[in-house]
């Protein structure tokens, strides 16, 4: 598949990284700190880290890129806490997530917000119920969701669709309310573990736009990807992963 | 709001699954029955103690040619013994009575026996039945006394039948119990790997555990209280329908069991199931379902 006709698009797509990151003077607080962090997998072969040093700040928006099993996803784990590293140190926010509690995870993982290559939806729930399902689960008034999920959905896009269950829905739109998911809760940080993969090319500068949207409201974005013409067009700081080691960290990077 | 979707949650998933819901439930069931059942005899095994214990007797019989000297000596050391609260002389010519009007029905064997044969005999009330070993240590090898016979001893033997019957129930509550958790267990992993979905969600979105964890728990409770209703009622048949019916005359050797202590069971088996399904639950989810 040639890019080439898109050019265009993309190019509407290159937008200044917001200029307070640019001076340091005024640089916000560290969202991420990943300090010495190694983690291993002695009885299988998923993917380790290798004493991983990364900050990144408030605002800032990041891909990491590498081939497949570089260790991208073992990242993404372990700042949602769902693994601990063997070694080194990681914080989120206040947040000291190698030192954080079992059963305060769930709280913690309330400032991330995740969107994911297959969208993870419920199937039984339409657009607004799945969106509405985050701020259910961790006990928020019915007449809260009531006020913000539409807000939500307006924002991303989908205004008009809100009662269409997912199967009714296109993978743009599909995508679209899980980016409205993770982003109801007004995060600190939002994860994106390939949100394009199963997009068309389109489709994919749509939902870039809107990640890029929600950047510009103070979120915190880390994009996994191994879509080279969005990381080309976008210009924004790529991390660069091989064998578990960051190999380039380069802001306003390209694929390489 | 959150208690109507996690009961929603909770009727689904045991719909969902329904045919091992219906084992838990009668696996449940039937432990809890026996468990029932068990704690009613050892209940019964007290009332009939206490029931009888008061009436229990220590009885000397005497021999046929005892002499009214010896017997008035008999009396006399009974009486000083201390162990005796009353102390009764049964006479050759009572003890026939009282013969005939225990085998009043049985006229052949009433018509068999010489009022001669039965022995003269006292009759003693104890004021420790505890105590009859060294009465009767005391009194049996002395002149003129035939043969001391403690009641106790007798009734030792319906004791020694209901034990076993109790001690039976409760293994058969125990191995079905253990089998009705581990039916809860299976349950509860084949729910959540049928919800895992949702509950990757949930724990994504930042859920509190209890509330990734209260659909399975809340099944196993349901279950299990659903399990206890029908051992109650399975309890309550059967004192109606055997107990109270079928074998009346077999049970009316022995106090008969109450309502009260069948319907004391209804809140005791079902906090226990309640209980034991929650944990068990509980327990299994902390393998299944990590945070």
């Amino acid at each position: 598949m040639t890019y080439g006709s898109e050019t265009t698009e993309y190019a509407t797509l290159v937008l200044e990284p917001p200029d307070r990151l640019r001076n340091s003077a005024d640089r916000l607080r560290l969202v991420i700190q990943l300090e010495g962090v190694t983690k291993h997998y002695p009885r299988s072969n998923r993917p380790s880290v290798e004493d991983m040093n990364v900050f990144i700040d408030k605002g800032e928006f990041v891909f990491f890129i590498g081939p497949t099993g570089a260790g991208k996803s073992t990242i993404i784990k372990l700042l949602l806490r769902e693994e601990i590293p063997d070694k080194g140190k990681i914080t989120v926010g206040d947040t000291d997530v190698t030192r954080l509690r079992r059963w305060k995870t769930p709280a913690y993982r309330r400032s991330i917000g995740c969107v994911f290559q297959d969208f993870r939806l419920l199937p039984n729930r339409t657009a607004a119920e799945n969106v509405a399902f985050a701020l259910e689960v961790i006990g928020k008034p019915k007449s809260v969701a009531r006020r913000v999920v539409p807000e939500v959905l307006e924002l991303v896009g989908l205004g008009g669709k809100e009662h269409r269950y997912p199967h009714e829905l296109s993978g743009g739109e599909q995508q679209r309310v899980a980016v409205a998911r993770a982003f109801v809760n007004r995060p600190l940080l939002l994860l994106a573990d390939e949100p394009t993969g199963n997009l068309d090319p389109d489709t994919s500068i749509e939902i870039m736009r809107l990640l890029d949207r929600i950047s510009r409201t103070g979120t915190t974005i880390l994009m996994v990807t191994h879509d080279s013409n969005i990381v080309n067009q976008m210009r924004r700081r790529v991390i660069e992963i091989e064998n578990g080691q960051i190999v380039r960290d380069q802001a306003r990077g390209v694929y390489g | 709001m959150r208690a109507k979707y996690v009961m929603s949650e909770v009727f689904l998933g045991l719909w969902r699954n329904i045919s091992m819901t219906v084992a838990m439930i009668i696996t449940m069931a039937v432990s809890l029955t026996m468990l029932g059942a068990g704690l009613l005899l050892y209940n019964q095994v007290d009332v009939i103690e206490e029931y009888y214990q008061t009436n229990l007797e220590v009885v000397v019989y005497l021999d046929r040619d005892i002499d009214q000297a010896t017997t008035d000596q008999l009396q006399a050391d009974l009486e000083a013994s201390g162990y005796a609260e009353q102390v009764v002389f049964e006479s050759k010519d009572k003890a026939y009575e009282r013969f005939k009007d225990t085998f009043e029905e049985s006229e052949d064997l009433v018509n068999s026996v010489d009022a001669e044969v039965l022995p003269a005999a006292f009759r003693i009330k104890m004021k420790d039945i505890n105590d009859a070993p060294k009465l009767i240590a005391d009194f049996q090898e002395r002149e003129g006394v035939y043969q001391v016979t403690n009641q106790r001893d007798i009734l030792q033997q319906v004791f020694d039948i209901l034990g076993g019957a109790q001690r039976l129930t409760l293994i058969v509550a125990l191995v079905q119990g253990v089998a009705a958790l581990m039916l809860v267990a299976n349950t509860i992993q084949v729910a959540a790997y049928s919800r895992r979905r949702e509950v990757a969600i949930m724990k994504l979105v930042g859920a509190p555990n209890w509330f990734v964890q209260a659909p399975f728990v809340l099944e196993a409770v349901f279950a299990g209280v659903i399990g206890a209703i029908f051992a109650f009622a399975t309890l309550i048949a059967a004192k109606f329908l055997v107990i109270d019916g079928q074998f009346k005359d077999l049970f009316s050797l022995m106090p008969p069991i109450s309502m009260q202590s069948i319907l004391l069971l209804l809140p005791i088996l079902t906090g226990i199931s309640a209980l034991i399904s929650a944990v068990t639950a509980w327990i299994t989810l902390r393998f299944n379902i990590k945070v």
